[in-house]
């Protein structure tokens, strides 16, 4: 049986204890019911408010909050920062503290720089979700992929995990190695030497070669090539890259017979997967998406918690 | 099983016997209503209710199909409560457009899980017609319900908790009435000679009802609202 959810903030799966990593996916679990019924809706959180402040373009983790946030009834504002005062200089405190103003009850944030998040905790009494800051965590993403991997493996521990590709600039692949940590599996993180930060080995073994990380592996999980945080000279090409690291039918073959794959979008095909992969038996890519709406409708229901009153 | 804290064993309304024979009873009377149960959907709420459901069906000539609600989703007091109560889930397994559906659970109290069942089970469909059935009705309605079959009517205190037991999750078979217990700190002015009985341990079968000579204590001693635990 799982413990029930004692945190106010989602901030990172760093914080998280092994059994609040299980409350969510069985949540979540539970949501994914209510996403199959007829009339997609529960009356959960009616009159609770959310403000959705994104910082960063998104279109996958931003829609799924909203839908989430529908399902359940709450009401929410989105905020797109390319059409908001932030263009006229706002900081984020100001911006942080008129929304405030308009007492939501929860704030989700995707954010540019790590820890933004962290300092809006600091200064907002909402509860925070970070839905990805700079290259720091991207909790409810590695959420949404464990509870895809446990459907299709019926559990978590002894898995092996490959996570590949540009390991510097994903806030996915620090999150889910954590998170995969926690709960018993073995994730190995691979990318090209100069994508693969030093001391990235606290997180989890790493390695150069790609066939060293997909032999035997139950998962992967693709990472996006972030070309646009690329300021200096990563890579020769994306050519290259894929000759060296993109994931292709023949090496596939490697892995385990009912290995899965994965990937958080959006992908670039023909550069970390081929669309034969992508497209491919394996590919559990579109349940990550629904999951993603259930997850997200599990982090809304464990963080509103009652306020008024006891608290 | 051990009483919430706070509560000790007043009463045992059924030992494991009568509430056999109460289930029967109630599997008996939905059948006289509904010859053709093969047609119906009894739907258990989470947690004591599903199990209840199962046995009811089970009694049933034709057994229906068996369904689960939990009502967490449609409480009325999730603003107030912290941190939110875990949730188990709801498996309707048919479409419920035009069918029967009883619902099923063990303790009617304020109605207000029986509020939610019926919210919940209405975003599913348009069921012909919903019953209810319970275990136990304790009064106490704080709204305009009632149930169809009721395996017995007791009369209670409105702090007072009516426990059921079922093998399935409890290891035992019956249904207890417990009554707040004074804790020894929350007793502001101790009279000299402190009432307390000892916590009547697995009382065979049925208590004398009234031992209207230890109940006083409990008036001067009551603490705040007793934690409501069935709603």
């Amino acid at each position: 049986m799982s413990a029930p959810f004692p945190h106010r903030h989602l901030l990172g799966i760093e914080p998280l204890a092994a059994e609040h990593v299980v409350s969510v996916l069985d949540t979540a679990e539970t949501m994914r019911e209510v996403l199959g019924r007829p009339i997609k809706k529960v009356p959960t959180l009616r009159g609770r408010s959310v403000v959705n402040l994104f910082y960063e373009a998104s279109t996958r983790t931003r829609s799924s909050f909203e839908m989430a946030e529908r399902v359940l009834s709450a009401d929410s504002l989105s905020i797109a920062t390319a059409t908001s005062s932030v263009q006229k200089g706002e900081t984020l405190l100001d911006t942080a503290k008129n929304l405030e103003a308009m007492n939501p009850d929860m704030i989700v944030m995707r954010h540019g720089s790590s820890g933004a998040p962290h300092f809006l905790a600091r200064h907002c009494k909402a509860a925070i979700v970070n839905a990805g800051d700079g290259f720091h965590e991207h909790p409810t993403q590695a959420l949404l992929d464990a509870l895809t991997l446990r459907q299709k493996k019926g559990r978590l521990e002894g898995l092996k995990v490959a996570i590949i590709g540009d390991v510097l600039h994903s806030r996915v692949a620090r999150s889910n190695a954590l998170l995969l940590a926690k709960v018993g599996a073995k994730p190995v993180l691979c990318g090209p030497p100069p994508l693969l930060p030093v001391g990235v080995e606290q997180y989890a073994p790493t390695t150069t070669r790609l066939d060293e990380a997909i032999e035997g592996a139950d998962a992967i999980m693709m990472l996006r090539l972030q070309r646009e945080r690329m300021s200096g000279a990563f890579l020769p090409s994306t050519r290259e890259y894929h000759e060296l690291y993109g994931l292709t039918v023949e090496r596939v073959k490697k892995a385990k017979p009912d290995v899965v794959i994965l990937h958080p979008g959006p992908m670039n095909r023909g550069v970390e997967i081929a669309s034969e992969v992508a497209d491919g038996p394996y590919s559990v890519i579109l349940d990550q998406v629904t999951n993603g709406v259930a997850v997200r409708m599990a982090v809304l229901y464990l963080l509103l918690g009652g306020s008024g009153g006891e608290a | 099983m051990t009483p919430p804290r706070g509560f000790r064993e007043r009463l045992c309304l059924m030992d494991a016997a009568r509430l056999d024979r109460t289930l029967s009873r109630m599997a008996a009377e939905i059948c006289e209503r509904h010859p053709d149960t093969a047609r119906l959907l009894l739907v258990g709420v989470h947690t004591r209710g599903v199990p209840l459901a199962q046995r009811l069906a089970a009694r049933l000539p034709v057994r229906p199909v068996v369904g689960s609600l939990d009502i967490t989703l449609y409480r009325d007091d999730l603003t107030t409560i912290a941190p939110h109560p875990l949730t188990r889930g709801t498996a309707i397994p048919v479409a419920i457009d035009g069918r029967v559906v009883i619902v099923v659970d063990d303790v009617l109290f304020t109605g207000r899980t029986v509020r939610a069942a019926l919210d919940e089970l209405v975003d599913f469909g348009r069921p012909a017609r919903i019953e209810l059935a319970v275990l136990c009705d304790r009064g106490h309605r704080e709204l305009p319900i009632r149930a169809d079959y009721v395996g017995e009517t007791v009369s209670t205190a409105r702090d007072e908790i009516v426990e059921v037991r079922l093998s399935d999750e409890d290891g035992e078979d019956s249904v207890w009435l417990l009554e707040p217990a004074p804790l020894p700190a929350a007793t502001p002015p101790p009279p000299p000679p402190v009432e307390r009985r000892p916590a009547a341990k697995k009382a065979p079968a049925r208590e004398a009802p009234a031992k209207p000579a230890a109940r006083p204590a409990r008036a001067a001693t009551r603490r705040k609202p007793a934690p409501r635990r069935k709603r």
